[in-house]
């Protein structure tokens, strides 16, 4: 009896999503030097998910061939950073955390640099790989 | 009809003795307690009756919510603007929220202060430390269950919270969100916590902490002078209630209905005329534009989380609720007895000032989180810039399009997250000005890589001409 409410409970602790490339748009979409927001579904949606499904990331297009993903997550304690493009920054509503655009810490709490997820362009579309969540460790 | 008044005596009499109600309750109604212990002793009874509040608005609200990551906001949409009475249901078990909140704060002050925790109540005020634990994962967890874009992100900076835990983090982290991301799981498993696992446990433990009360009595107020000693505290407290006690109901069960009634009577009106709260925007954790907080009775501590010194936080974030709730915990046994007046106990009354000062304090610089960029600025106007060419006005363009208006003010527009330049011209020279542009600080980015040389003059111009009118 315990052992299979735990294992039901629990469940989600075991369970890996595979890690799915995504396309988030062609690779026209994006202008070199600047970042945009993105947004696709998670590895393996539950069917009653709807938009919880979603995560979205900033795309950066360094070069001609090359982009950088970054997840919205600060790594103080998770809330949406917001790109201020004029400004080259990105910032957190929560407590106030700075990054670069290059997603390294400016200013504030933030233990690390934003999360980077997988990118790559897959003819002619730009894809980004899904991944956990970064959960800061203690 | 006399015959029909028997008959019915009768079947009370009949239902009465079999099920053993007058047998059974009739002694805990009538259990003495001491004849002065009045309106300081009705918060723990107003707890209970926030919580019967809290169950009753919750059942009722369970036969509308869909607890389903897609079905739960448009439920609650409905429940909120097109159900009957369901605004009025949601403001119920909200302000009923707070309510239990704030009565558990203030019945813990008063038993506090009152010594009461001593022996030999040292489990009821262990079992009470547990139920503050509780009421707020439920009040946490309710909020979440509001399924908005800010319940959310909550249940991300709990994950993120969670993972700082030494070794289990990760896994903790990811049983709060119920897999790797927010998604379809996140929210029934807050569900089955707010619904089920913590009114259970609360239910058990309010059990356990009236038989406490039934078992040790109701401790008397206490006298400076009379502290408490194990050997004898047991046979004086007898002979106190032999002596002057009353009976709970009806000589002191008064206060507490007058007080319950009053709490539910402004607990109501408080739902009519505010209302719950509002919803936020959809779920969507692809929606970026989202400033999450958490409702007042833990704002506070979205303050600690700012303001602790950067780095600290790793070990706060674990130790700090920790230490807190452990220290709540063996309190008992730090002071176990000897005085219990608080005219005798000046440090007790420190302590509680300090931390309603420090709480307060921290709700107050919560709201206002000055820490928190300004994302929206009033743009600076022409006198307030006091040029529309040239340098001055070349670096005031700069100062909004970099984003220094987002955390600086200059006459009362902008962020608070660093300090005011409205007069800062008569404070830093020239050359300290380009230093802390170029170097940044703390919580300031360096913008020495992305500002050139002549923007740093007009920004540098700009700042100068931030001086104080002349007279």
């Amino acid at each position: 009896m315990t052992l299979p409410l735990i294992g039901f409970i629990f469940a989600p602790l075991f369970r890996r999503d595979p890690a799915v490339w995504r396309t988030v748009g062609k690779v026209g979409d994006f202008k070199v030097g600047e970042t945009s927001a993105v947004d696709f579904l998670d590895a393996s949606p539950l069917p009653w998910a709807g938009m919880t499904a979603k995560t979205a990331a900033w795309l950066r297009r360094t070069s001609e061939q090359d982009f950088i993903a970054f997840a919205i997550n600060c790594s103080h304690l998770g809330c949406p950073v917001r790109w201020q493009p004029s400004a080259g920054l990105f910032m957190c509503p929560c407590h106030g955390g700075v990054y670069y655009e290059d997603g390294s810490v400016a200013a504030g709490p933030p233990p690390a640099p934003l999360a980077r997820y997988p990118v790559r362009v897959w003819g002619g579309e730009v894809q980004i790989q899904t991944r956990p969540i970064e959960i800061q460790r203690g | 009809m006399e015959m029909l008044q028997k008959t019915f005596k009768n079947a009370v009499g009949w239902i009465d003795d079999r099920l053993g109600l007058s047998a059974t309750l009739g002694p805990m109604l009538r259990h003495l307690v001491p004849h002065d212990a009045r309106w300081w002793y009705v918060f723990g009874s107003a707890t209970l009756c926030a919580f019967m509040i809290q169950v009753v608005s919750g059942v009722a609200l369970a036969f509308a919510y869909s607890p389903s990551a897609t079905d739960a906001y448009p439920t609650l949409q409905f429940i909120t603007h097109d159900a009957p009475f369901g605004n009025f249901m949601r403001g119920l078990h909200y302000f009923g929220a707070s309510a239990m909140v704030l009565m558990v704060g203030l019945h813990m002050a008063q038993v506090f202060l009152f010594g009461s925790y001593k022996f030999p109540r040292e489990m009821n005020w262990m079992t009470g430390v547990l139920l503050l634990g509780f009421i707020l994962l439920m009040g946490f967890t309710g909020q979440l269950l509001r399924w908005d874009q800010n319940a959310v992100w909550s249940v991300v900076v709990a994950a993120e919270q969670a993972g700082r835990i030494p070794l289990i983090g990760e896994w903790v982290a990811r049983f709060t969100l119920g897999g790797e991301t927010v998604g379809g799981a996140t929210l029934n498993r807050f569900f089955a916590i707010h619904v089920f696992i913590v009114p259970a446990l609360t239910f058990a433990f309010i059990g356990l902490h009236l038989l406490l009360v039934l078992r040790h009595g109701v401790a008397e107020p206490p006298k400076a002078g009379e502290p408490v000693d194990p050997k004898t505290y047991r046979a004086n407290y007898q002979a106190l209630l032999k002596k002057s006690g009353r009976p709970f109901w009806p000589d002191a069960a008064w206060r507490d209905v007058v007080f319950c009634v009053g709490m539910i009577g402004a607990i109501a009106l408080l739902a009519v005329v505010f209302g719950p709260p509002e919803l936020g925007k959809p779920p969507d954790p692809s929606i970026i534009a989202a400033d999450p907080r958490p409702d007042w009775y833990l704002l506070w501590y979205f303050a600690v989380l700012a303001l602790l010194p950067h780095g600290t936080e790793r070990i706060f974030m674990v130790f700090g609720p920790l230490t807190a709730g452990l220290l709540l915990i063996v309190l008992p046994f730090l002071a176990p007895s000897g005085e219990r007046s608080p005219l005798r106990r000046p440090w007790a009354v420190v302590g509680v000032l300090l931390t309603v000062t420090v709480i307060g304090a921290l709700w107050v610089v919560g709201r206002k989180s000055p820490w928190s960029p300004n994302f929206s600025p009033e743009p600076l106007t022409a006198q307030i810039v006091g040029a529309t060419s040239g340098p001055i006005f070349a670096g005031a363009q700069l100062f909004q399009e970099k984003s220094c208006i987002d955390c600086h003010l200059i006459q009362g527009r902008g962020g608070l997250r660093g300090p005011d330049l409205t007069f800062i011209a008569d404070k830093l020279r020239t050359s300290d000005m380009i230093i802390r542009i170029v170097n940044g600080g703390v919580n300031m980015p360096a913008y020495g890589a992305k500002l050139k040389p002549a923007e740093i003059e007009y920004l540098v111009a700009f700042l100068e001409s931030r001086t104080k009118p002349l007279r």
